[in-house]
């Protein structure tokens, strides 16, 4: 870690590489990826099913010609199908937790898991993390890839890092004031939780802790959520984009200009697809991201559909990043739910609450059928400091939400304003929607 | 002249109000009077009580949303139109009374009145010889 580095740029070659020769070098890249895909038993299959040759995909125009890759082949090709090196040349193994259907399982050589590092260290390089900062890593380790992903990323850069997983809050808090904690990673919903143990022990973070820098990541969240935890943590949050079939964190990431986030083009093929036409967008608008790898050996994937909702951002970044930017992700598509024949994602509802000062931290939507009715009952709380003690304010509050609401959902959903800390939470990723519609 | 009211945020289901009034029991906090305004799926349980800084560290160190509100409590002798008394001076007033109970204690009854202005309430009060309790008064009873 003695050489000297770029003051902005972990990788100033790549990152500001001209638009054209990234564009070559993701060619280059992509027959490398198709040639070593084409061993692998199902994708030699699902070229064959598509009658593709590969040899014939010289360049991005011809892109579409290609099979698109679903989590349901990934399931197919449980544990080894997707293999395009031998056993012997795999060093780890990440595994879904399969609570949706079949497991899926995503392999790495030792130069994946290389590769994996540089890019999580460029991502936080970028936000302003050196060698100097205490980082502590409050995510899960083990199958989830966040926690992984994050630590040797961190070690790459040179921080000091403390994996100090998620849960234990006020073991965490003792650690950021030992430690002298500067950065942190978490899922958002940790991050609130924490905020309410900080509040519970009589800490300040904004006067008696070190942290300037917080990484939330893993579950969509609302640009709301965001400048929340930034004020109350007294923290620059930057959001990180990936998913465990892409290795996991550090497939995008946000610059400090904090206006979409940067993926990386010279590991990963953007495309954004109509989830329905599985049609390419116009530029700025809202799809189905679709990512090919470019530069993994082990277990290539191609135009694998991730079910993340976004855009691509149009327009060169002032960061002189030449590498696109996603939007924020609205969700997942399967996250979406259909009430009164409407589409509605949890993050509409989360932008609303999470702008009022009233509300507290946590929400939760409960979907029940009365008769042959849905009806959708909105569980707010009610934020500590803002409690005055009357009627008439909680009447109003009420009231606010179920207009906000309803303006942009387009019908009257139940508003029900409920005590701090009295929704379920878990360690793991917040409940947000629970659907009871099913079985009455 | 200003009495401090205990409002709890609490949710309409069972073992809310049990909670509360444990953490009072558990705290030494007697309890006064109570009443409780219903919402619907919650309402705001108000108390007035001995020790109402001593119940609000007690309900807050528990987790429980609370906060004090300042009320006049007015004291009259228990008999017919005692609080009539009270009521007909604030509407000549144009006073809106927003929510208001009361207990009977010694002969007395002391009524507790929630009015989104303690002051032009108390002023035309006093004038009319119904002195609202100081607060110490009103704790002590």
């Amino acid at each position: 870690m003695n050489r000297p580095r770029h003051p902005v740029y972990w990788d100033p070659e790549i990152e500001t590489l001209p638009r054209e020769r990234l564009r070559a070098l993701q060619e280059q890249r992509l027959r490398r990826t198709l040639a070593a895909a084409a061993r692998s038993p199902i994708y030699r299959r699902l070229f064959e099913e598509a009658g593709v040759a590969v040899e014939a995909i010289r360049g991005l125009e011809d892109l579409g010609r290609l099979p698109l890759t679903t989590k349901d082949h990934l399931r197919q090709g449980y544990p080894f199908g997707f293999l395009a090196v031998s056993c012997e040349e795999t060093v780890r193994l990440h595994s879904s937790s399969g609570t949706t259907g079949r497991a899926t399982v995503v392999l790495h050589s030792a130069r994946d898991l290389e590769a994996w590092a540089e890019r999580m260290a460029r991502c936080m390089y970028m936000t302003g993390a050196r060698s100097s900062d205490v980082f502590q890593n409050m995510t899960g380790y083990g199958m989830f890839t966040g926690g992984l992903g994050f630590h040797y990323g961190s070690e790459r850069l040179g921080m000091l890092t403390v994996p100090a997983g998620p849960g234990n809050s006020r073991r965490q808090v003792q650690f950021m004031q030992d430690f002298g904690t500067t950065v942190i990673h978490a899922i958002p919903s940790y991050a609130f939780r924490l905020l309410a143990v900080l509040e519970e022990m009589g800490i300040d973070p904004r006067r008696d802790l070190d942290l300037k820098t917080a990484y939330l990541g893993a579950e969509p969240y609302s640009e709301e959520t965001r400048r929340r935890v930034e004020r109350e943590l007294g923290v620059r949050v930057f959001n990180s984009y990936g998913l465990s079939e892409m290795a996991g964190p550090g497939v995008a990431f946000e610059c400090p200009e904090q206006n979409g986030m940067h993926i990386w083009e010279d590991a990963f093929l953007v495309e954004v697809l109509d989830p329905k036409t599985l049609t390419p967008v116009a530029e700025g608008e809202e799809g189905e991201l679709v990512l090919t790898t470019l530069d993994r050996e082990a277990m290539p994937l191609i135009r694998y559909r991730t079910r993340d909702l976004t855009a691509l951002l149009p327009g060169p970044c002032p960061c002189g990043r030449t590498h696109r930017r996603i939007d924020r992700i609205k969700g997942r598509s399967d996250d979406m739910f259909i009430v009164k024949g409407v589409n509605v994602f949890p993050i509409q509802v989360e932008t609303l609450l999470m702008g009022m000062p009233e509300v507290g931290r946590d929400y939760r939507i409960v979907l029940d059928r009365e008769g042959d009715l849905d009806v959708m009952t909105v569980e707010v709380e009610v934020r500590r400091e803002m409690f005055q003690g009357d009627v008439k304010s909680l009447k109003a509050l009420r009231e606010k939400i179920l207009a906000a609401l309803k303006s942009e959902i387009l019908f009257t959903p139940r508003v029900q304003l409920v005590e701090p800390g009295s929704l379920p939470r878990t360690e793991g990723k917040a409940v947000r929607v629970l659907d009871r519609r099913r079985g009455s | 002249m200003t009495a401090w009211q205990l409002s709890v945020f609490a949710e309409n289901r069972p073992g809310r109000l049990e909670a509360i009034t444990g953490v009072l029991a558990r705290a030494g906090v007697n309890i006064r009077a109570i009443k409780i305004s219903d919402l619907g799926e919650h309402g705001v349980v108000k108390l007035l009580v001995n020790d109402p800084d001593a119940a609000l560290q007690a309900l807050t160190a528990a987790g429980i949303l609370a906060s004090k509100r300042p009320v006049l409590a007015v004291a009259v002798e228990d008999k017919p139109g005692g609080l009539h008394a009270v009521l007909t001076v604030l509407t000549r007033r144009g006073i809106n009374v927003e929510d208001a109970y009361g207990f009977a204690r010694d002969r007395r009854a002391i009524l507790v009145i929630e009015v989104p202005d303690l002051a032009a309430a108390a002023e035309p009060l006093r004038s009319a010889g119904l002195q609202p309790l100081a607060e110490e008064e009103l704790y002590r009873l």
